[in-house]
């Protein structure tokens, strides 16, 4: 920012900025988010308490949040990455650590105001980070396969510390939000060939080093009616309730399998189960739609960003949320194992929530300074 | 720029490809749901009403335990229980604490609840805490607002009237262990138990009965609405015992004069028990309700085994209460007869070998009812020589010996007899003619309970019925259970002298017993001593005289006595065995002598059939001692 050289809105002001985001996408952010406020109020029996109205203040105060994070100049942001990529890998390290010497086995640190999940957090960091690293990166460098191997260091540190936890579910997701992160960087399509195949390969191998209750997951997600009232319970149960609410649903509040208990973790983790047992395909269609056009919003701010950082840290954040809600549904309708991710935006939780408002602040920030030219380093274009 | 555009367009394809998958994963997520929601919404229509009904299962009663005249030994008693569904406690710990300042409850309780909270569905209930008294109810019912997810309920807790005295055989109920676990609903009732010995494990299916449901709608935090439908269940079957808990109690009070004994009285004609005791004992009360860590470990602890049914499960050497069965397989093989005499100078020969008998200055010319009486080792040595091991042990068999007899109570021991095949299976040895001079008179390798050896005892008293010991009278509902039993086919002048030489045994001034004869008219009995080695004795210390009272306890021989009385008219068979009593004649003779004696007296045959428990037909009116219970029954022609 030294030569003042620079164009477009390259030095906005602060209304100015405010004039630039994109206020559609946050209307369509609350009706998501009133989807989650109905639920969680159906979950607590037809009571603000304990879930809705905590969810919503949260959900004001990460609005907010977003807005800021918007409104920072996207350099800044860029300047960030590696060390907010450091410092969510010492949280991770702390919980680790505080878990081996007996302080519990616990996933997050009490701030106060919520329970902050670091794995939840590393998510976004590495996006960060991921998209520093290739926004530095010539074509020909992408196609170097040793050059990669420094963003993959970026990519194992956080899932290794992740899966000590032992956390696989966000272990994965922090896999495949890389992976796709590797793939729009345009790493070549051999690689990711060989990568999966030996993946595959290794599979037995990484089966071996699974804890049981892991194992057994699998094997239930695979046969849940070998166990209905064991672990196969929660996909029977969420199965039930689902198919039960058919096409229009029973209605608010009227979802007997939530009520009646049948559904475990109903307010978090099958809480799109609760959803379309009581507004059925037309709701849970509903929902999708909302989270298909944030994600084609989010296409639409990702290609028109001038700059490689803000292109790949759009899509980043994009990726990210898409996973989340492909894991979280795919696990309550039966087609993926029980994993424990939450579905953005609607269940239960402030990590998630924040963290997910904290990308979308990202995407706003790349979008309010699409225009914004910058070298390699980040410098402004001379 | 050339490149970053070349970077961008790059970009947007791997974009556009991303996007293609995820409209993909998108598109089966909403087919899936379609599906789900539309195709399967009718099987999970009625799965999802089969979920909102609640189904609560009602224990059913235990069935109660009788003896033959109606007495209880094993019913059931009122109790309070306090029940806790995680679920409903906001904050389990907290809501425990509150509890345990009510109702006494020790931490190790506490953690006891906590682990089953851990492997139970936080929607099913878990038992806190039983056996409570109507106050700590009261309190806790009073105080229930407080308490959320505590509930008090009414409960039955097993309770065994005759205590130590019947605890070896009507066993115990505890709380189910994992491997037990069935797929019987009832199993995932709180505080649910089932027999973990005796008569309440054999027979525990029979006495459980059959969970009764109550099945709700269950509102939105799983409080019942209404009723839909109420099933009472089954109550289990009620077990009529042919024990007489009288006859047991004093049979009890005898073999508790020693430090360690076992004694079964049986009717030689229908194998019916009607008492079996074992000594020392344990109180089953404390089991049911649950017993603590450091009394389980004294009981275990305790060289006489008072948690092991001795008279079932313990295999001693029979000693010369085997004679008998050597006596007849010498008489139905013919190798011996009424006229057969051998010469006992104190000892027998095989080859260079000696054998000792007992009376080191010998018995002189004997006969088999001599031998029997005198309990004359060399005329048995001579006689299993000329018999073989392998016949001797075919007659132990039709005697009822080295085999399971199917008894009412588990564990039961069975014992061994060998022959030339058994120790090629198990030594891969030959046998050794020596080996069947020691099993001739009931050492080596041959083991007996005493269970067995009364039905030994009866068999012979009987004229050669085969009956096997039955402890369980009737089964209400199905009916009686004691069978016809078939001849063994002896030949009926062997067995009277078999019978005269026991007689003389306690009748005959010559006999080695003579000291435990009923001498009070019409009652009588006939017997066989014998004493068992514990410790192997070598022949040097045997010519130098050991004083076997001077050994310590664990090493003494053990006692033991068979008989049966009345004579004339045999009835009711005992078996006895003091743990290192020492002599058959003096440490288990006495106390047969008096369980026979009471067996008489109180003559518990009296009730010979029975079609149900609840239509008792009792012809002879002897019973002036009969309890109240029985008298109840008794009122009925």
């Amino acid at each position: 920012m030294s030569t003042g050289r620079g164009i477009g809105q390259d030095h906005l002001t602060i209304p100015e900025k405010l004039t630039q985001i994109s206020w559609p996408f946050l209307v369509l952010l609350m009706m998501v988010a009133a989807v989650g406020f109905v639920s969680l109020y159906s979950a607590a029996g037809g009571h603000v308490d304990p879930w809705a109205g905590k969810q919503a203040v949260r959900f004001c105060f990460g609005l907010i949040g977003l807005v800021i994070v918007a409104l920072v100049d996207i350099r800044f942001w860029m300047k960030l990455a590696y060390p907010a990529y450091a410092l969510g890998i010492l949280l991770l390290i702390y919980v680790d650590i505080r878990g081996h010497i007996g302080m519990g086995a616990q996933r997050w640190i009490n701030v106060g105001f919520l329970q902050l999940q670091p794995s939840e957090v590393m998510k976004i960091m590495t996006v960060l980070a991921l998209a520093r690293f290739f926004h530095a990166s010539t074509p020909e460098d992408v196609r170097n396969p040793l050059y990669l191997l420094a963003p993959l260091g970026l990519v194992a540190l956080p899932t290794v510390f992740v899966l000590i936890q032992p956390d696989l579910g966000t272990a994965l997701t922090i896999l495949i939000v890389s992976g796709a992160m590797f793939f729009i960087a345009g790493v070549q399509y051999w690689i990711f060939g060989a990568v999966i195949a030996g993946g595959l390969a290794l599979l037995p191998v990484a089966w071996h080093f699974l804890h049981d209750y892991q194992k057994k997951r699998v094997l239930i997600f695979l046969d849940p009616e070998s166990d209905p009232l064991g672990a196969g319970y929660h996909i029977t149960q969420s199965k039930i309730a689902l198919g039960s609410g058919g096409i229009f649903g029973k209605g608010f509040l009227q979802g007997s399998q939530s009520h009646l208990n049948f559904l475990p973790e109903k307010q978090t983790d099958f809480i799109f189960t609760l959803f379309t047992e009581e507004w059925g395909l037309m709701g849970g269609l509903f929902l999708m739609g909302l989270f298909a056009m944030i994600i084609a919003y989010g296409y639409f701010i990702s290609f028109s960003c001038q700059n490689q950082f803000g292109r790949l840290l759009s899509m980043g954040v994009v990726i990210n949320f898409f996973v989340y809600v492909f894991i979280n549904m795919g696990m309550v309708m039966g087609l993926l194992p029980v994993v424990g991710v939450p579905l953005p935006m609607i269940s239960y939780g402030g990590t998630a929530m924040l963290s997910v408002l904290f990308g979308f602040g990202l995407l706003m920030s790349s979008h309010v300074h699409r225009d914004v030219k910058f070298t390699r380093r980040g410098l402004d274009m001379a | 720029m050339n490149r970053d555009m070349e970077r961008h367009k790059e970009f947007s394809r791997r974009a556009l490809i991303l996007g293609a998958g995820k409209v993909a994963i998108f598109g089966t997520l909403g087919l899936r749901l379609a599906y789900l929601q539309i195709f399967e919404r009718q099987k999970f229509q009625t799965l999802s009403d089969k979920n909102r009904i609640s189904l609560r299962l009602l224990p059913a009663q235990r069935g109660e335990i009788m003896d033959r005249f109606g007495a209880p030994l094993a019913v059931n008693k009122q109790d309070f229980r306090a029940l806790l569904v995680p679920e409903q406690a906001e904050d389990v710990e907290e809501t425990l604490a509150r509890l345990a300042k009510l109702i006494p409850i020790s931490d190790e309780e506490k953690e006891e609840v906590l682990a089953e909270i851990e492997d139970h569905h936080p929607f099913a209930p878990v038992l806190v805490k039983e056996n409570l008294t109507w106050d700590d109810m009261a309190k806790v019912e009073l105080n229930l607002p407080d308490l959320a997810g505590v509930s008090m309920e009414e409960g039955q807790l097993r309770s065994y009237p005759l205590g130590t005295a019947t605890a070896h055989i009507i066993g115990y109920v505890g709380r189910v262990d994992k491997a037990e676990m069935t797929d019987d609903p009832a199993m995932s009732i709180p505080g649910f138990r089932i027999g973990k010995t005796g008569v309440e494990k054999k027979y525990d299916e029979t006495l459980r009965g059959e969970a009764g449901q109550v099945q709700a709608e269950v509102n939105v935090v799983g409080r019942e609405i209404r009723e839909l439908s109420h099933s009472e269940g089954k109550r289990g079957h009620r077990l009529t015992l042919t024990l007489d808990s009288d006859l047991q109690m004093q049979c009890q009070e005898y073999v508790a004069r020693q430090n360690s004994a076992a004694a079964v009285v049986m009717d030689v004609h229908t194998g019916e028990v009607y008492a079996l005791c074992s000594y020392p004992s344990f109180d089953p009360n404390v089991f049911s309700t649950g017993i603590p860590a450091d009394l389980w470990e004294e009981l275990l602890a305790d060289p006489t085994n008072p948690l092991t049914n001795k008279a079932v499960a313990g295999q001693y050497p029979p000693g010369s209460t085997f004679k008998m069965v050597t006596a007849m397989a010498g008489l139905e093989s013919g190798a011996i007869n009424v006229s057969t005499r051998f010469y006992c100078p104190g000892y027998y020969m095989l080859g260079d070998r000696p054998f000792h008998c007992w009376k080191h200055s010998g018995h002189g010319s004997i006969d088999v009812v001599g031998a029997i009486r005198e309990s004359c080792d060399t005329f048995f040595y001579e006689t299993g020589k000329l018999v073989g091991i392998d016949v001797l042990a075919k007659m132990a068999h039709r005697m009822g010996l080295g085999g399971k007899l199917d008894f009412d109570v588990p564990g039961e021991g069975a014992g061994i007899i060998p022959d030339r095949a058994w120790k090629m299976k198990h030594y891969k040895q030959k046998w050794e003619q020596g080996e069947t001079i020691v099993a001739a008179i009931g050492q080596g390798y041959v083991l007996a309970t005493p269970l067995q050896l009364v039905t030994m005892t009866a068999r012979i008293a009987n004229g050669g019925k085969a009956v096997k010991p039955i402890l369980v009278r009737s089964i209400e509902d199905v009916g009686s259970q004691i069978p016809e039993w078939p001849m063994l086919g002896f030949h009926k002048p062997y067995l009277d002298l078999v019978h005269k030489g026991m007689t003389e045994v306690v009748n005959d001034p010559r006999g080695t017993a003579r000291a435990s004869a009923i001498n009070e008219a019409p009652y009588s009995m006939a017997g066989k001593t014998g004493s068992a080695q514990v410790r192997r004795i070598t022949a040097a210390q045997r010519s130098a005289g050991v004083n076997f009272a001077e050994l310590p306890w664990k090493f003494r021989d053990h006692a033991l006595f068979v008989g049966y009385g009345p004579v004339d008219d045999p009835a009711y068979a005992v078996a006895v065995i003091v743990e290192h009593g020492l002599h058959g004649g003096s440490a288990a003779a006495p106390i047969a002598h008096d369980i026979l004696l009471a067996a008489q007296k109180r003559d518990p045959r009296r009730i010979r059939t029975v079609d149900d428990t609840s239509a008792k037909n009792v012809t002879d009116d002897k019973s002036v001692k009969a309890n109240t219970a029985a008298k109840k029954t008794e009122k009925k022609p």
